[in-house]
């Protein structure tokens, strides 16, 4: 194959990609979508293999790293619970890095050669950025991995300094960089490797719990950096026009998030949630608990119902006794619908994932701007698992931590039944004034078989 | 120990304080209960019924008085009655200590202690035991009964073939429990209910029971429900002269008027007053609801339904809880049951009377030979203070404010152009056209993913992670680019960046699908 003919393959993969991202701009579409993803993946692939610069014999090498790697991320796509979806993109994640490093120094061992004046300076500043991106994304991921699995704390680690360890490490970085331009020799490169590796970790173990999704989509954006430097560094255009729409894709996606907690992109990645102002404001009242079968009939009275999914529905599997209740429900006549806050879960839109996977229909599942003013015509709110995103304290306490971030203002249907494993606080550790209102009911223990009582009281 | 209910001795009154239902809820706090024969007869409860509940029926009044150690009944004690009372027995009813300052002097003398029904504090927790709203509730309801009874046409407007009937206008002065109890009634059968109110937060409660909120146009810093405890409080002079005119411009127009109107510890304003009746059709109807304080309507008598010279009919009755005196003993005895249970917080059957309980003590009118009314206000404000109300911005404000977010957005969009602008010329001026090529491509691709990605449903963020997970394993191309190179060290890790890459690409996309084939309409 001429290179005219691969870089024709190109254009139409990078068509296929943007159409692939831009039609999932509608569920139905979206099926049709990733066809266009995976042929213009399969295109690329096939192109690079038979064009020129890849010798004969490699593709004997390659048919089975192929079919090696193909067979491993098949097994892994249909074994994971869809509960489990932030840890395997964060895994994934991972991968894009550490290939970026690999394709980064094997560009070092390969040389300059061909090459001349500025080129040479800006193919060691793409070699360095390349790995520089990739070891970031790479341990980063590991750990954000790691948290979301459960494998290590997920608390913030704080560590004395970190914001000057941080700028060191950049510092030390940069002055790698110019040394290796003055040809000081490949160590450079290495060491700065494992710079980039430790500020990776560090930079995502110092950020914890709720702030998680944006995390994940924050690496989504630095893996399409990587690919995007890669393509700098290799001249090739498909991968660094790939890498700009998914470094793009993730730096929205974190943009939403951060929006959705109304922080700023800077506070998320300097990591720990902000303290507070002042002192918080006082609560008053108690918070009333209640039974399955209170809950039955209160379902049984009510014409509208609305259901707050959390985090707290996915930890106790609870999302098929959430469906199974939904059916129940419409099947009386009830208007049963789902409201979703933009950061509710460890992902971004992870809720709808997992209310889909239980065979809800989408178009009950709205999100947060879509029901907001609908709460004070809603008979009942329940709440599963969530605790931030539908607390008072956000609109009502200027001294609260989360003072100002939108949220479900739930507390103004007509009763609030909250289902929740105890009294404590949640992942941000903030007491939840809506737990005291007039109008909620705690339903304690685990969602899941608290769901399956009231399936069983519903008449 | 032993509870016992005697038969009312006011004539009329067909009211019981003790049901089998609540004997039974009150021999599970412990107690033994006796009733007078026949006590329940009027509201048709048989002595039977009572026997069958486990209730001791005793022959005489005054055989029960002996026997027992709490007595529990409806209307406030007779004078015989307060000489059966025992010391330390004590007494449950509607006492109306304020009123009746001479009988509670008796009945303190004989060393009893009251519990007067009517003074239970208007608090969330006493809401059980607050047998007035019960009651109220009541009246409300059987007012319109009245009214329909004594109103010769329909409530509800219908077409016939007989000719068209125009639905009923019905107005009820004073949306209190009975008032709100009576919209509820009036609206179920049909008729355009109207209520007026001077408290002006009711007008919710109002609208939400179907009725209109009759709007008085007055400026004037309305006096707080949650001062007076949920009571209306006495209006000023401008304001009753406007309400008055109200009322007059209505009177025409209204078929049947209910009245409910009271003031706590006063007489019942008057203000549905002669000239309003002489505006009404002939054949309305006026239910005078608080004629047992005077009465609303210039015209009432108390007692009695009359009927103005224009043919207006006003019912002055006073007994309406006591006309349905089986709905109303099961409610009234409920409530008794309930400050009973507040009373035995052990549940063993001893009376256990709390001096510290502001409910208890609320209601108690006298207590260990001392007079106990009236009792110190609650602690805790029946309804909670409004709190103050920051202005909300005005429509310009808001413009105003718009307008400045847009310039300031616009003006920030401009430096940052400015800004990526001479960046580029920078780069321009020192980097190599090669690379410049590639970066066109690379700012042009940025753009698109910026406008494609924004239109991405919310829902389908996570599978969106996964489809770009799956195309950055592009960065395969790298590896493969690079595996055929010589050398020992880059095959290798040419080979590594395939493989995992490959893993990327193939578990992305098939994670992405399986994702998306979950998503289903209804």
């Amino acid at each position: 194959m001429g290179i005219g003919i691969v870089t024709a393959t190109y254009i139409a993969a990078s068509v296929l990609f943007i159409l692939a991202l831009g039609g999932l701009s509608n569920q139905e579409k979206a099926k049709r979508a990733v066809w266009y993803g995976i042929v213009g993946m399969a295109l690329a692939v096939v192109a690079t293999m038979f064009g020129p610069g890849v010798g004969g014999w490699s593709i004997i090498l390659l048919i089975p790293l192929l079919g090696v790697g193909a067979f491993i991320g098949m097994v892994v796509a249909q074994r994971v619970e869809m509960t489990e979806m932030p840890q395997l993109v964060a895994a994934l994640h991972s991968f894009v890095g550490l290939a970026a490093v690999f394709i980064g120094l094997n560009s070092d061992i390969l040389g300059t050669h061909g090459l001349v004046g500025a080129e040479i300076a800006i193919h060691e500043v793409e070699v360095f950025l390349g790995v520089f991106i990739g070891a970031i994304t790479f341990t980063g991921s590991i750990i954000a991995y790691g948290k979301l699995a459960g494998k290590i704390d997920g608390k913030a680690l704080v560590l004395p300094f970190r914001h000057l360890l941080n700028i060191a490490a950049i510092i030390f970085s940069l002055i790698l960089l110019l040394m290796y331009m003055n040809h000081s020799g490949s160590w450079t490169l290495y060491l700065m490797m494992i710079i980039a590796f430790a500020l990776g970790a560090h930079l995502v173990a110092a950020i914890g719990g709720a702030d998680m999704p944006v995390v994940v989509s924050m690496l989504n954006s630095y893996s399409g950096w990587a690919a995007a430097a890669t393509g700098f560094l290799l001249g090739n255009d498909l991968l660094i026009v790939t890498g700009a729409l998914v470094g793009s894709s993730g730096a929205i996606l974190s943009y939403i998030m951060c929006k959705a907690m109304n922080r700023s992109f800077i506070s998320v990645i300097l990591g720990g949630f902000g303290g507070s102002k002042g002192p918080a404001m006082e609560i008053d009242g108690e918070m009333i608990a209640t039974d399955v079968n209170t809950v039955a009939a209160q379902l049984n009275d009510a014409k509208s119902i609305v259901i707050i999914p959390g985090y707290g529905m996915a930890v106790a599997q609870a999302q098929q006794s959430v469906s199974e209740l939904t059916r129940r429900l419409r099947d009386k006549g009830k208007n049963v619908r789902f409201a979703i806050h933009p950061v509710a879960g460890r992902l971004p839109g992870h809720m709808n994932v997992l209310l889909a996977e239980a065979k809800v229909p989408y178009d009950i599942v709205l999100e947060m701007d879509e029901i907001n003013d609908d709460f004070p015509e809603t008979d009942i709110a329940i709440v599963i698992g969530s605790n931030d995103i539908v607390n008072p304290a956000a609109q009502e306490d200027p001294n609260s931590p989360i003072a100002g971030m939108p949220v479900l203002e739930c507390w103004k249907a007509k009763s609030v039944i909250v289902s929740k494993r105890g009294q404590g606080t949640g992942y941000s550790g903030i007491e939840n004034p809506l737990f005291f209102k007039e109008n909620t009911r705690m339903l304690y223990g685990d969602a899941k078989a608290s769901l399956d009582q009231i399936l069983q009281s519903l008449s | 120990m032993r509870i016992g209910t005697p038969k009312e001795i006011f004539l009329g009154e067909n009211r019981v304080a003790m049901t089998p239902e609540s004997a039974l809820q009150m021999q599970k706090l412990g107690y033994e209960c006796f009733i007078e024969k026949g006590a329940g007869e009027a509201a048709r409860f048989s002595d039977k019924d009572y026997k069958n509940a486990g209730v001791k029926v005793l022959n005489s009044a005054a055989s029960l008085y002996k026997e027992v150690d709490i007595v529990a009944k409806v209307r406030p004690p007779e004078d015989i009655e307060i000489k059966r009372l025992k010391k330390g027995q004590t007494l449950i009813s509607f006492f109306y200590p304020g009123q009746n300052t001479t009988l509670l002097e008796a009945a303190n003398k004989k060393g009893a202690h009251i519990i007067a029904m009517d003074m239970v504090p208007r608090i969330s927790r006493a809401q059980k035991m607050d047998a007035l709203s019960s009651m109220a509730n009541i009246a409300g309801y059987r007012s319109v009964m009245e009214a329909g009874n004594n109103f010769g046409r329909f409530f509800t407007g219908q077409v016939t073939a007989a000719g068209k009937v125009p639905p009923a206008k019905v107005l009820i002065v004073g949306a209190g429990v009975a008032g709100l109890a009576a919209i509820g009634a009036a609206t179920s059968l049909g008729a355009m209910v109207y209520a007026f109110d001077v408290r002006p937060e009711v007008a919710e409660q109002i609208e939400s029971m179907g009725a209109e909120f009759v709007f008085l146009d007055f400026e004037q810093e309305q006096s707080d429900g949650a001062e007076t405890g949920g009571y209306a409080a006495p209006s000023s002079p401008e304001f009753r002269e406007k309400q008055l005119a109200k009322f007059r411009e209505l009177a025409p127009e209204m078929d049947i008027v209910i009245t409910t109107a009271l003031i706590p510890g006063r007489d019942a304003p008057k203000l549905w007053l002669e000239d309003m009746v002489s505006l009404q059709k002939p054949g309305s109807v006026v239910v005078d609801l608080a004629a047992e304080r005077g009465g609303n309507c210039d015209l009432t008598v108390m007692d009695k339904k009359i009927v103005s010279e224009n043919g207006v009919t006003i019912v002055g009755y006073t007994d309406f809880p006591s006309q349905m005196a089986a709905q109303s003993s099961t409610l009234y005895s409920t409530n008794i049951r309930h400050m009973m249970t507040d009373l035995t917080p052990d549940k063993d059957g001893k009376l256990k009377h709390d001096m510290k309980d502001d409910v208890i003590r609320g209601a108690t009118a006298s207590h260990k030979g001392k007079i106990t009314f009236p009792p110190p206000p609650p602690k805790i404000a029946a309804i909670a203070a409004k709190a103050p109300v920051a202005p909300e911005p005005s429509a310009e404000e808001l413009l105003a404010l718009e307008a400045l977010k847009l310039k300031k957005a616009g003006s920030q969009q401009t430096a940052l152009l400015v800004f990526g602008g001479l960046l580029m010329l920078l780069i321009g001026a020192y980097a190599p056209s090669s690379f410049m090529q590639h970066f066109i491509v690379f700012v042009l691709s940025c753009f698109i993913g910026f406008q494609v990605i924004w239109n991405v449903s919310h829902s389908l963020h996570t599978p969106l992670m996964a489809i770009t997970n799956a195309i950055s394993g592009i960065i395969i191309l790298g590896a493969l680019l690079q595996i055929g190179s010589s050398g020992f060290i880059i095959t290798i890790l040419a080979s590594i960046s395939v493989l995992i890459a490959m893993i990327n690409i193939v578990g992305g996309f098939m994670v992405t699908r399986r994702m998306l084939q979950m998503f289903q309409k209804s």
